[in-house]
């Protein structure tokens, strides 16, 4: 375990300087002088200089780089000029609506997929699990802020059962106005966890003690709930884990559709606004989740499963 | 469930015959099957932009022509998708954006398709310190959620499509270069590898000339799933206002066009989503019939 453990750590810190290298050569990329882009061209000459000093901009790249990563490491993600703010303090009030909006859609997704998957594998290749690989198909392809629009279309405007957009008032008041982003959310992941979770209930129905199970007599309701799915969970919540950055990427444009005060919709207006210690901050706190999230669930996984890190080793 | 060899009657009976015709009956159903999907697909991708091309021949007006006497107009035969605030014909606005997202997908999908079967190719043939550096950026950037790579990339260059190309080929060689590195593990054991090694020709050569072919394939799966991908990500990031700008219709863009006028004329934002999906399907439909015929577990859709 000690020697996985350190590895898979080791991993997850080379993930993390991956991300904060990529984030703070962005704005090297930028043509011209990144101060200048933020300010505007109606800006002073002294006034660009002021915020290119405070930017750090005219120091050594070097010596750039390594004040990033320690005030990234020190949760100090600079200051943003466009809104006269520490990037910090514009980040944390907005991490809670997008964790907990994140959350709800793995939730749905995985409601969804669950009982789709089960149809489909047991069905195979018959009528029901045609029709589900055919609604996974066309859910795929349907892009996310639409499918958000028909749903408010839907859903909060002709059947008056959801608010349109907002955030509410109180943890009620939240999931309400959470139900539709996560409901659009969710049909959009559901698709990716149902493949893996249909392959991994077939693996499973064909496996040795689920035969054994059945040869014992036990009746098949049984045999699904607590040999089938409960293997299958484990799938889905591997899938889910792989797939977090895919899901936040849907739920930054997610909350652009439903009016959300989430981490997505300051990225948005940062990127109009070229502010870009805000994008830097975001890009890194976000990728730093997923860096997290992935680590747990990795670890939470062999210690449930030997195998895991057994097979780490080689 | 599990057909394990016990169950199969003995050789001679004519239940075992009966058995095989019945596995072979099913496996040239599902090779039909699959070969018609793919003709679907084939014929969604081909379809959308011929009719696009005849434009204004279809006689539904000019997409960008504003025309004050059909504003907000519901759908009929004239404008089967309605027309939007301007009175623009929202059908042929939809129809008017093919060109424009299929190059934008097109081209981001072959830069990196061409940039991700290199990397992963000379990572899987040659192995060592190289594959580990390589693969270590890749499992990074598949990872990392796609969206705020690219906007990022937009914050670079500015509202536009420079960012969106930029962006969406920085991110899409991960999943060419991870395909790829895989398929060349394989490959480079094989004994034409060893006999062109032996020929004395040079590493570069026998990469390019006798590898990398082979391993073209289960790329072609990857460029449709990519496609797909691309084309979404550029009307989400232009829905957001942060893609191509307006008057130039694109599909996200003409949805959000529709957004604030959608309680009173829903099909502006609505209706133009039908044609991404489509198109979508239609790529979607023609990688996995691929990847079924060859026997790649990894398909786009279930």
């Amino acid at each position: 375990m000690g020697v996985y453990l350190i590895r898979r750590i080791g991993q997850s810190v080379l993930a993390l300087i991956g991300i904060t290298l990529v984030a703070f050569l962005l704005i090297q990329l930028v043509p011209g002088n990144p101060a200048r882009v933020i300010l505007g061209p109606r800006a002073s000459v002294s006034a660009v200089a002021a915020l290119r000093r405070a930017m750090g901009l005219d120091r050594s790249l070097l010596a750039q780089y390594w004040s990033f990563l320690t005030n990234a490491f020190r949760l100090n993600f600079g200051y943003s000029a466009v809104q006269q703010s520490p990037v910090a303090s514009l980040l944390w009030p907005r991490l809670g609506s997008t964790l907990l909006l994140t959350a709800y859609a793995t939730f749905v997704s995985v409601l969804l997929a669950v009982p789709l998957a089960l149809a489909s594998a047991l069905k195979r290749n018959r009528p029901a699990d045609h029709a589900v690989r055919l609604m996974t198909m066309v859910t795929f392809a349907m892009p996310s802020f639409w499918l958000g629009l028909v749903l408010i279309l839907l859903l909060a405007v002709k059947f008056t059962v959801f608010p349109t957009s907002g955030y509410g008032v109180g943890v009620f008041g939240h999931l309400d106005s959470l139900t539709l982003p996560a409901l659009a959310l969710g049909l959009g992941i559901a698709p990716l966890i149902l493949r893996t979770l249909r392959g991994s209930i077939v693996d499973t129905l064909g496996s040795e003690f689920v035969e054994a199970a059945r040869a014992r007599g036990l009746g098949e309701l049984r045999v699904l709930g607590r040999y089938v799915l409960r293997n299958s969970l484990v799938a889905s919540v591997t899938v889910v884990a792989i797939n977090v950055g895919y899901i936040l990427s849907i739920v930054v444009v997610i909350e652009n559709v439903f009016a959300l005060p989430g981490l997505g919709s300051l990225l948005v207006t940062s990127v109009q606004d070229r502010d870009f210690p805000v994008v830097q901050g975001v890009a890194l706190l976000l990728g730093a989740i997923v860096v997290i999230i992935n680590l747990v669930t990795d670890l939470g996984y062999s210690l449930l499963d030997p195998r895991i890190r057994l097979s780490g080793r080689n | 469930m599990a057909v394990t060899e016990a169950a199969w009657p003995s050789a001679r009976s004519g239940e075992y015959l009966r058995r095989i015709e019945r596995l072979r009956r099913r496996a040239t159903a599902e090779r039909r099957w699959s070969t018609f999907s793919m003709w679907i697909g084939v014929g969604i991708v081909v379809l959308v932009p011929a009719i696009s091309a005849l434009g204004p021949l279809l006689g539904f007006g000019h997409p960008n022509a504003p025309n004050f006497s059909a504003i907000l107009v519901p759908p009929s035969l004239a404008h089967p998708f309605g027309t939007d605030a301007l009175g623009r014909d929202v059908l042929s606005r939809v129809l008017a954006a093919t060109p424009l997202d299929y190059e934008v997908g097109g081209i981001t999908t072959l830069v990196a398709g061409v940039i991700g079967v290199m990397l992963g190719g000379i990572a899987g043939y040659f192995g060592g310190a190289l594959d580990a550096v390589i693969m270590r950026i890749v499992d990074v950037l598949i990872a990392f959620p796609f969206m705020i790579f690219v906007m990022a990339f937009v914050a670079v260059f500015g509202p536009g499509l420079t960012g969106i190309y930029v962006g969406l080929t920085a991110f899409g060689w991960a999943f060419f270069a991870r395909v790829t590195r895989a398929e060349m593990l394989v490959v480079r054991e094989r004994q034409y590898i060893a006999a062109a090694r032996t020929a004395g020709l040079s590493s570069s050569r026998i990469l390019r000339v006798h590898a990398l072919p082979n391993v073209l394939r289960p790329n072609f799966v990857v460029a449709m799933a990519t496609m797909v991908w691309n084309i979404l990500t550029l009307a989400a990031l232009s829905y957001l206002g942060l893609g191509v700008q307006p008057p130039t219709p694109e599909w996200g863009s003409i949805v959000a066009g529709g957004q604030t006028i959608m309680f009173s004329a829903w099909w502006v934002s609505t209706l133009p989503g039908l044609i991404i999906v489509l198109v979508g399907v239609g790529f979607s439909l023609i990688g996995d019939s691929v990847a079924d015929r060859f026997g790649y577990d990894f398909r786009i859709t279930v």
